[in-house]
């Protein structure tokens, strides 16, 4: 009687612990290893690579709510950072063999290369279910630790993401520049007759023809789409690590300056959150996720956790003085709190349609943000234009004395 | 932006009859549609001419016009109601064509009516195949290299061009009629030439072939604010060269990545700007070469489809009902998501979860037609189901399709070869022959290269081959519960376990209870579980958590009717969704059953609780004891819930109304023989025969012609009339698989008797007759398949009233609750029982439209222990015994026919049914009636030119009346000789014209070719010696090549003779139903409405 490996599917036993303590038994692909962080579901029905790869994942357990995940392998041009940050991964089921004609390996291998342990076999819709009415929670994710109360305790014992600046984690060492032959090779991937880009993404992508801005981007956890979209909308774009100061920043003599996206809690990003108070008013600024709570924080707004964050690709953002409403990637669990923005000189700009939660803001004239993820990667290539918009800020942009930079 | 107030009343266009191609789906959208629209405060005006829809009840419209959806007719309802406005976009390519060719002869404009939803442009742009090419170019989008023809010459010019392979697309044709993959000029020609002539502006694409490429359809709206949302992706599995709807398809999308999907998505939104569609849904279809990710767009449908109807089933987004208020002006923001009722539905639905939707052929009914799949779609039906994995569901999905198939797993054992060799080519069974391969050792690759399928899909069903190993290997016993769990979690059905470990399946169920292996319902949320959701929309799955609320209050399950077939159609839908209306209103529980995502049974909102499961005795069972309801009702969902009573009932399962025994003794035609004999009612002599030569003696006793049939079947499968020994020995031989439990059945074939059809709910103690059905083809003919008026219009009274009694004694012997139906044959004055169906028939939706008596919930409550004089008290039963006693009206019901699609399939009517649909026409009188009925039916009767005559002998004589009267009409008579013979006798003026055997010559052209040039309006054709080869046979294909109708009974003639005259001396009229039922007990408003 030969084995039941096609029945119950292959690799080693394996567990995820929540810190309250309920546990979700499976089997381990990936990296034999033990993991920890907060757990979180992502509702996106494609993109997992992005995912993996985004480092506003740092520090995360994720779920997928789509059943199988690793259909299309992995490939070198949908990576959105050198490798994966998030801390273990768990899916309903890992897809056997994958195919894509991208495809340059299989899901299972990558994350053993690079360490992360992963889960598949689990009710991924209980889990969602119990995270969402139970709240965001820590979480441990082992192929080596499995007895529960074990792995339930390492749960507890892993630090929290409140109050923690973890940006220096993922940020970049040294400065570097971001430039259109890069960019140029990624648009045609994939999409397209191989030889070409499809007429559609070309025009996705298309290359600004005019004059070219230059951009500071400070990096508090970088996704490649960003840069290739700044890229793509006339910038020469320099990144910069997030501990970079305002005072080297305007020594640069950029014309914009980009905040990022990134793991964690907004708060404790001091650093950045300073820097931002004294460029606000100085240097026009657009920023997206954690660089829009960090520019609503500079601007003397606080924010909040939610219950369970947005993670996903089909969320519906009205954009505020007009009819139109965006189907948007998220990614966050803070959120910017309406009512502080108040007396900040902030202006709405976008709102959440579910839950009515801020997705954008502006400061007239000097710096708008959004909470929500324009540049897509995985998502919907609804809010490009955010991009563009920069431009016009640059082109009209006029330094103010801002009050609340003091 | 909010409703529009300057618009007050608007008319409905629906699809009419069900033809292959256009299906329930626009009765789900329709009803949502009018219901949305009047919740609205709209006043509703409905056309629509199938009679067996929830649509057409008079509830759900203003006006409801039973009418033919020509130009003609819809003219003069617009004529008649004036609407502020015409929504096309959610009766299927009828509507979009009727509302085109209104615009174009000015028809709403001089009658000041917009056309919302969809614009003319639009329209055009996306059903103009040469517009919709240029147009997408010029928005910068990929299609492929296409050349137009608008003529034989043309096409092979461009054939010629493009080199072979190509493909030919006509303009404005549903479900690929007249397109196809050709690899030569001579295939080309006889494609084109039907392509130009169906197209009804006589253009075909002729295109590279790009076969074998990836194929995917995103199901999009757009509002108009021009906020664009993708509902729902769905992966053909079938590559491009298989139509949608003959695909197997999968949702969402599986092997694409995000960067690809959102790039078709971007694609897809252009295309829906690009084509201008200003509010609503659409499909869009695209190609994507598998090497190297080229995509093309193949097409785009600017209204909710076949494919829309799915992606609602699938997510859980009501398309149909929000294209109905953004076409009133409302934008995706301003409408709620009733599902999560938190969240507005711009959003795109999330789906944690696998859908799997099956096509269903019934290949069996057309022996001498091409079972290959194509471009051209051929499937009748289709099954949906849904799993946690593409596994579960795509096993779930093949048992929902009642081909006593257990699921996808366990696939024929033939040799490599052949099984390769059958890979690549597309025909039914396709899935379950790669699984077969790779059971039998065939690498994925060669499975996969042979098959032209994708390699995830492969090592999909590759897994299920091995598992179905493992489980062969191993006994019950040895099955413990893991075990036992991950067989379920990959949809192994209890069937498939027993036949893999050689155990009964009641010993798999009871071993899985056993070690708790039970399922979990999920609910369909259209959000993975982001929200929570309380539609009760539920799926089961074998993963761990079950997330169904205890519900109390008396319950009722109502089983569905599965994925339509030709002999169980819409009408067995209407009946369910009647009696959940009825029984919700009396205050019970109502849950629903069914795998037909086209249905308005399979609506999150139409019963208290939906399960969207396969109905085999497994899945039943599990949601009976999971919600233990009062009872299930079995008897309106056709013979798919009949077939499940006896197991159910011994299972401990209360089945409500008629007992199983009874229907047993009905439907086991031996146990009724004695039944009727019992009670001395007349009965064709008949017999049962367990062997060939029981048979040859059962037929000698009662004398040839005789009728044969397997017992148990519904739709008259592998019926047939035979007339002679050696016919009967060929007919035990190959058509029967006769065995000491499968009986053949015998019966002296009464010829040249009138059926007549009786519906009737019986209580108990007292009969309701919903109607008389008089058929116009004797019987013989199906009466599926043949027409029939209510009320009878050449019965006398006697007659009537002996139908009746017998009904109501064979009703009261068997204990009959709720519905019978029964089916005479009246011949030298007596009135024959043929067959009694204690059970909803195909005739109930017409019977209650034509009478205004809602008989299924009439039986649904009688069912519950309701009497008819309790409903009589309430108003649901009329004062009068019989529906159509004092009606001033004739409805005639006429069956539409699907011979087009089936090129070589003979066109003659017979005891097997083969119709697809029915259409109802209904008018002062039968001539009017019968003509609307035909015009319905897409059989337009000619009031002038040549008509064709070819008579078998025994009905010459019965031809010369209404010859003689189609001469004084005005037409001109050609015939054949013997038939011109006996014409010219009796005085009537006739062109001889050659047979197809009797060759042609240069300067007479034979009958097949007159047919063909276009020069015959009508043919008249009796089958002398059935089947292929005669030259019968030859009439009527030449008739359906070239769609000039062609009718097969002296009868049938009659009528349309009658039909013609009625044409020709009176102007039509349209008249609502609401109007033909006042006088007599309208319609209860129906609860289940808005
Ligand atoms: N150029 C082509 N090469 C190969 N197959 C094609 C091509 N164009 C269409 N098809 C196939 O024909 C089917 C029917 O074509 P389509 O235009 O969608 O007809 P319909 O309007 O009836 O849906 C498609 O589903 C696709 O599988
Ligand atoms: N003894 C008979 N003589 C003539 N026609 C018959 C006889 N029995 C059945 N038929 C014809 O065959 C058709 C199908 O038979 P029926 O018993 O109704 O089978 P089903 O259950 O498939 O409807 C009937 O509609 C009728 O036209
Ligand atoms: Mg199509
Ligand atoms: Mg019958």
């Amino acid at each position: 009687m030969t084995g039941a490996g096609a029945l119950v599917g292959s690799g080693p036993p394996a567990l995820l612990a929540l810190q309250d303590g309920s546990v979700w038994r499976g089997r381990g692909f990936g990296a034999l290893a033990t993991a920890a962080g907060e757990a979180c579901f992502n509702t996106g029905m494609t993109g997992y690579q992005e995912v993996l790869t985004d480092p506003s994942y740092y520090g995360q357990i994720v779920t997928m709510t789509a059943p199988h995940i690793g259909n299309t392998g992995v490939n070198p041009d949908d990576d959105q950072s050198e490798r994966p940050f998030v801390s273990g991964f768990v899916v309903r089921e890992l897809s056997g063999p994958h195919s894509s004609w991208r495809a340059q390996g299989g899901l299972d291998e990558y994350l053993v290369r690079h360490g992360v342990p992963a889960l598949s076999g689990v009710d991924t819709r209980s889990l969602t279910r119990h995270l969402r009415s139970a709240g965001a929670m820590r979480a441990a994710l082992s192929t080596e630790v499995l007895d529960a109360s074990d792995l339930v305790d390492i749960a507890r014992d892993s630090p929290s993401l409140i109050g923690r600046d973890i940006t220096g984690d993922v940020t970049t060492a040294v400065p570097y520049e971001w430039t259109a032959a890069d960019l140029d090779h990624r648009a045609r991937c994939g999409y397209a007759s191989g030889k070409e880009a499809s007429p559609a993404t070309a025009a996705l992508l298309k290359d600004w023809r005019g004059p070219r801005s230059t951009v500071a981007a400070i990096d508090f956890g970088m996704k490649r789409n960003i840069l290739d979209l700044l890229v793509a909308s006339g910038f020469d774009v320099t990144v910069m690590p997030a501990h970079t100061g305002a005072k080297e920043i305007l020594q640069g003599g950029f014309d914009g300056v980009f905040l990022s996206n990134g793991p964690g809690d907004p708060e404790p990003v001091s650093a950045g959150i300073a820097t931002v108070r004294s460029l606000l008013g100085r240097r026009p600024i657009f920023g997206i996720c954690l660089g829009h709570q960090i520019l609503a924080l500079a601007a003397g707004g606080a924010t909040y956790k939610l219950p369970f964050g947005h993670r996903g690709a089909n969320h519906p953002v009205r954009r505020l003085g007009c009819e139109r409403v965006e189907i948007t990637c998220q990614n966050h669990g803070f959120v910017v709190d309406e009512a502080s923005l108040k007396g900040t000189g902030a202006r709405l700009t976008h709102v959440n349609l579910n839950d009515h939660t801020v997705e954008g803001f502006e400061m007239p004239g000097l710096a708008y943000s959004v909470q929500y993820h324009p540049e897509a990667g995985p998502g919907p290539h609804d809010s490009r234009y955010l991009f563009e918009q920069f431009r016009t800020l640059i082109a009209r942009f006029e330094p103010a004395h801002v009050s609340a930079a003091g | 932006m909010p409703r529009r107030d300057d618009l007050h009343s608007i008319l409905v266009i629906g699809s009419g009859p069900i033809v292959i191609g256009q299906a329930c789906e626009f009765d789900y959208s329709g009803v949502q549609a009018c219901r949305a629209l009047k919740a609205e405060g709209y006043r509703v005006v409905l056309v629509n001419s199938n009679p067996a829809t929830i649509m057409t009840d008079p509830e759900f419209a203003d006006a409801t016009y039973v009418e033919p959806i020509t130009p003609a007719y819809v003219a003069r309802v617009i004529e008649r109601e004036r609407p502020d406005a015409c929504l096309p976009t959610l009766g299927g390519q009828t509507a979009l064509n009727v509302a085109m060719d209104l615009v174009t002869s000015g028809v709403l404009e001089s009658n000041g009516v917009e056309l919302i939803g969809a614009g003319v442009e639009s329209i055009r742009r996306a059903e103009d195949r040469r517009l919709f090419r240029d147009v997408m170019q010029a928005s910068g989008l990929d299609v492929p290299r296409a050349r137009f023809a608008y003529s034989v010459e043309e096409a092979l010019g461009a054939g010629h061009e493009l080199g072979y392979p190509v493909v030919v697309r006509p303009s404005y044709v549903l479900g690929g009629g007249g397109s196809g993959v050709v690899r030569t000029p001579d295939q080309l020609r006889a494609i084109a030439t039907e392509g130009v002539r169906l197209s009804s502006i006589g253009e075909v694409s002729v295109e590279e072939s790009l076969a074998g490429w990836k194929e995917y359809e995103l199901e999009l709206m757009r509002d108009r604010n021009d906020n664009v949302v993708v509902v729902c992706s769905i992966e053909n599995i079938d590559p491009m060269g298989v139509h949608t709807g003959d695909s197997v398809t999968v949702a969402p999308a599986m092997t694409l990545t995000d960067v690809e999907y959102q790039a078709m998505r971007d694609d897809g939104a252009r295309v829906m700007r690009a084509i201008g569609v200003a509010t609503g849904g659409s499909n869009v279809q695209f190609g994507v070469d598998p090497a190297s990710g080229r995509r093309v767009v193949i097409e785009m449908n600017p209204r909710v489809s076949r494919s829309s109807a799915l992606a609602s089933k699938a997510t859980g987004f009501p398309i149909a009902k929000i294209a109905a208020k953004l076409a009133v002006g409302y934008s995706l923001d301003e409408i709620p998501n009733d599902i999560t009722k938190k969240t507005p539905a711009s959003f795109e639905p999330s789906i944690d979860y696998v859908v799997v939707k099956v096509p269903r052929w019934t290949f069996e009914k057309f022996p001498d037609a091409d079972a290959m799949l194509g471009t051209k779609m051929k499937s009748v039906g289709e099954a949906m189901a849904i799993g946690r994995t593409f596994a579960e569901a795509v096993q779930k999905a093949y048992r929902s399709l009642e081909r006593d198939l257990d699921g996808l797993a366990g696939g024929p054992r033939l040799e490599r070869d052949e099984l390769l060799a059958r890979l690549a080519r597309p025909a039914e069974d396709r899935l379950r022959l790669l699984e077969a391969a790779l059971y039998a050792g065939i690498d994925e690759g060669s499975a996969a290269r042979a098959s032209l399928l994708d390699p995830w899909f492969v090592g999909q069903i590759a897994r299920l081959a091995r598992a179905r190993r493992e489980l062969e290997e191993r006994s019950l016993e040895e099955l413990d519960a893991t075990l036992l769990r991950a067989a379920k979690q990959l949809g192994f059905s209890d069937a498939q376990i027993a036949a893999a470990t050689g155990a009964t399946q009641s010993a798999v169920r009871a071993r899985r209870k056993g070690v708790g292996v039970l399922p979990a319902y999920k609910t369909v949320d259209s959000c993975a579980a982001e929200f929570a959701a309380d539609t009760p929309y539920y799926y089961s799955t074998y993963d761990e958590q079950d997330e169904i609320a205890p519900g109390g209050g008396r319950k009722v399950v109502i089983l569905g009717s599965g994925p339509n077939r030709i002999g169980q159609g819409i009408e067995f839908d209407y009946c369910c969704v009647h009696a959940v209306f009825a029984l919700r209103d009396a205050g019970y529980e109502t849950i629903m059953l069914n795998c037909n995502p086209e249905t308005v049974s399979t609506d999150y909102d139409t019963s208290d609780r939906l399960y969207f499961e396969p109905l085999t005795f497994e899945d039943v069972m599990n949601v009976v004891e999971r919600e233990r309801p009062e009872g299930v009702i079995v008897q309106l969902g056709g013979q798919t819930p009949l077939k499940l009573a006896g197991a159910l009932e011994r299972a401990g399962v209360p089945i409500l109304g008629t007992t199983c025994d009874a229907i047993d003794r009905a439907e086991d035609r031996e146990r009724f023989g004695d039944l009727v004999a019992d009670l001395a009612l007349p009965h064709p002599p008949n017999g049962v025969a367990r062997s060939a030569s029981e048979a040859r003696a059962v037929a000698q006793s009662i004398g040839y012609p005789v009728l044969v049939r397997p017992s148990y079947v519904l739709g008259g499968r592998a019926m047939e009339i035979v007339y002679e020994e050696s016919s009967l020995e060929r007919y035990m031989t190959s058509a029967a698989k006769v065995s000491p439990s499968h009986p053949v059945l015998v019966d002296r074939f009464l010829e040249d008797a009138i059926e007549v059809d009786c519906d009737a709910v019986y209580d108990g103690a007292e009969l309701y007759v919903g109607g008389v059905l008089e058929h116009i083809e004797e019987a013989g003919v199906h009466s599926g398949d043949s027409a029939c008026a209510l009320p009878p219009f050449t019965l006398g009274e006697r007659q009537v009233a002996e139908v009746i009694e017998h009904t109501e004694s064979v009703a009261a012997a068997l204990g009959v609750r709720g519905l019978i139906n029964m089916q005479f044959a009246l011949r030298d004055e007596r009135v024959y029982i043929l067959e009694a169906n204690p059970r909803a028939s195909r005739t109930v939706p017409f019977v209650s439209k034509a009478t205004g008596v809602p008989l299924a919930k009439v039986a649904a409550r009688v069912m519950i222990g309701a009497t008819l004089a309790e409903l009589r008290a309430e108003g649901l039963v009329p004062e009068r015994k019989v529906g159509h006693d004092g009606i001033a009206h004739v409805a005639v019901k006429e069956a539409v026919m699907p011979f087009e699609r089936f090129p070589g399939a003979d066109a003659v009517l017979g005891p097997e049914m083969r119709s697809t649909g029915e259409v109802m026409g209904i008018d002062a009188n039968f001539g009017l009636a019968f003509a609307k009925a035909e015009a319905a039916a897409g059989v337009t009767l000619p009031v002038k030119g040549t008509v064709f005559l070819s008579f078998a002998d025994r009905d010459k004589r019965a031809v010369i009346w209404p010859a003689k009267r189609l001469a004084d009409l005005g037409f001109h008579i050609a015939a054949t000789k013997g038939t011109a013979n006996v014409l010219r006798r009796a005085g009537v003026g006739v062109e001889v014209v050659p047979k197809v055997s009797g060759g042609s010559s240069a300067d007479v052209a034979n009958v097949a070719e007159r047919i063909a040039a276009g020069e015959i309006e009508m043919v008249f054709n009796t089958p002398f010696g059935r089947g292929a080869r005669t030259d019968g046979y030859y009439i009527r294909a030449a008739a359906v090549a070239a769609g000039v109708p062609c009718i097969t009974t002296m009868a049938g003639m009659a009528a349309a003779v009658q039909g013609i005259e009625a044409l020709l001396s009176a102007r039509i009229e349209v008249t609502p139903l609401q109007e033909h039922l006042a006088g007599y007990e309208a319609l209860r408003p129906n609860p289940g409405v808005v």
